[in-house]
């Protein structure tokens, strides 16, 4: 019973925080953009007078996509129509229950450790549930019974295998490197220092799967330079025939894959909720120093130093979509099965070698 | 026939490796980022207020400035006692190709002045704003220079103005009937906002 209470405390916690953090993608998105271009971006929404520099257009944002008419096509799937936007925000909501944001609580002689479902095999959870989110795709474009929507959500599918791949095989370096499925203990496999200095984090393990990775994370996620699915102005994307929250939800799953994979990126390559020279008894610095923490503040520092590592990577893909131009198709075909699949093949060989011959 | 030839500069190897170009791109668009979130910061506190973080110009409550000889809003002149300079000509209404303009004459109790207008109406709705009004004005009582640029209405009969509102531009009958209370609409007729040509003003009444 408490057992599952603290589950559902963590489930509540983390959709929480990963849902406002959505809904703060669409500011960041709109803010980023404008300072980037030298313009100031939404700032009109107000509420008393209050503006908050646009905080409150998120709210605005979401009334209005609830107040809008909801229009299922002539001659389409009104059950698939209706159920493609709930898989896509589903799978990429329950993903997040592999994603560790912390060490282990120790509350009243109950261990918790912080991620929702402590699976052995995660990082396949996380990678299937993420896999699964190109259904709500598929289904948009095939039941809304538009050549374009269709045609969209076919480069989506494409799309998505192309990138599948070179994004397992890009893991399974690291995989091997420790040698563990399991998210909280690759996690805790990066505490460990280069010559004691430098923390041994995945990127600096495996730069090459990072890089990777960030790119075919980039494609999964659908977002410029690989928007080919929605395309939203220029080429149709599968996500036309929708309107009012269903095309919100489209848009919410998109930012929620971005957070996720933002999520994986730091599990994955930057130590997870690791902070540098912290262990669960304290501070240890290669000089020498050493300030003791309680529990508590080890297990919030923990957390704070996942939050902010996710945020930077939200920050650093917002930028990212707002330099590059979108790929042409073929474009994106040859970098995903000519470029980043080889890389990623060759990395897994490399890496699998050294570990052979050179590491005990 | 002619033909071009058009020669594609082959990709270098370092171009064709993806990641350095887009670090330069990613070089220039976060230069921006930062200098203006900088600038923006500054702003915040006071500083660096002659470094601009953003081409901006947050039109309500900072109105541009405008050519002197911008065609704005009419309004109609007034002698020192305050009645309109206006002697009923119909020259304005004459030229105008619009149509919009309806003058009502009447004899004037001054023998040099001979007429007055009874009633002058500009309907906006109607009017091209092309400025052969003010041009053709042998007694420079009409003129486009209120720096109104916000008429805006919710009817058509709210569009046309009468002798009054062209005499006092701070009467303002489309913006102060309206009733929807949008912080952007009513600031010039409440007073709240100050018209930035208000100082040119005074020189021309």
């Amino acid at each position: 019973m408490i057992d599952l209470a603290v589950k559902l405390t963590l489930a509540a916690f983390v959709f929480f925080g990963v849902l406002n953090l959505a809904a703060l993608h669409t500011w960041l998105e709109r803010k980023q953009s404008a300072i980037i271009q030298d313009r100031i971006g939404a700032n009109r929404a107000s509420i008393m007078g209050w503006r908050l520099m646009g905080l409150f257009h998120p709210l605005a944002d979401s009334i209005k996509m609830f107040m809008k008419e909801d229009i299922v096509p002539a001659g389409a799937d009104r059950i698939l129509h209706t159920l493609a936007p709930a898989f896509s925000v589903f799978f990429a909501l329950v993903a997040f229950a592999g994603i560790p944001f912390g060490d282990r609580l120790v509350l009243g002689g109950r261990v918790i450790e912080l991620q929702i479902a402590n699976i052995d095999a995660a990082l396949l959870y996380v990678f299937a549930m993420l896999s699964l989110g190109v259904y709500g795709v598929i289904l948009a474009g095939f039941a809304s019974r538009n050549n374009y929507a269709l045609l969209g959500g076919l480069r989506a599918t494409a799309q998505m295998i192309s990138y599948e791949i070179a994004l397992g095989i890009a893991i399974i370096g690291l995989v091997m490197v420790y040698g563990t499925m399991n998210l909280q203990e690759i996690v805790r496999g990066q505490a460990k220092y280069l010559g004691g200095w430098i923390p041994l984090w995945g990127i600096v393990v495996q730069p090459v799967a990072f890089f990777v990775f960030l790119t075919a994370a980039l494609a999964e996620t659908k977002r410029v330079p690989f928007d080919l699915p929605e395309g939203e102005s220029e080429i149709i994307g599968y996500f036309v025939e929708y309107s009012g929250m269903k095309f919100g939800m489209f848009f919410l799953a998109d930012f929620l894959e971005t957070i996720l994979v933002a999520c994986l990126a730091t599990t994955l390559f930057f130590g997870g909720w690791q902070v540098p020279y912290l262990t669960p008894d304290g501070f240890r610095f290669p000089w020498g120093t050493t300030i003791a923490v309680s529990q508590w503040i080890y297990v919030l520092l923990g957390v704070a130093s996942f939050s902010i590592k996710v945020v930077a990577f939200c920050v650093l893909f917002m930028q990212i979509r707002w330099t590059l131009p979108r790929f042409r198709y073929d474009q994106l075909m040859r970098l995903g099965w000519l470029g980043l699949f080889p890389i990623s093949v060759v990395n897994a060989l490399v890496t699998a070698a050294v570990l052979a011959f050179f590491i005990d | 026939m002619a033909v071009k030839v058009l020669h594609r500069r082959e990709l270098t190897f370092w171009e064709k490796l993806y990641v350095p170009q887009i670090v330069g791109g990613l070089k220039v668009t976060s230069a921006h980022l930062f200098r203006n979130l900088f600038l923006h910061a500054a702003h915040r506190v006071g500083r660096l207020k002659h470094l601009r973080a953003s081409v901006t110009s947050q039109y309500p409550e900072e109105p541009r400035l405008l050519a002197t000889r911008f065609r704005s809003r009419h309004r109609l002149t007034v002698r020192e006692d305050g009645t309109p300079r206006c002697v009923g000509c119909m020259l304005c209404e004459t030229v105008c190709p619009a149509k919009c303009i309806t003058i009502v004459a009447g004899e004037h109790p001054d023998p040099n002045v001979e007429k007055y207008p009874v009633r002058f109406d500009i309907d906006l709705g109607v009017c091209v704003y092309c400025g052969y009004c003010v041009e053709v004005c042998p007694e420079d009582a009409i003129r486009m220079d209120t720096g109104i640029l916000d008429v805006a209405a919710y009817s058509r009969d709210a569009m046309k103005l009468d002798i009054h509102e062209l005499m006092d531009p701070a009467l303002r009958k489309p913006v102060s009937n309206c009733s929807l209370k949008f912080p952007h609409q009513c600031r010039v007729a409440s007073g709240q906002l100050k018209d930035h040509r208000s100082g040119t003003q005074k020189v021309l009444h």
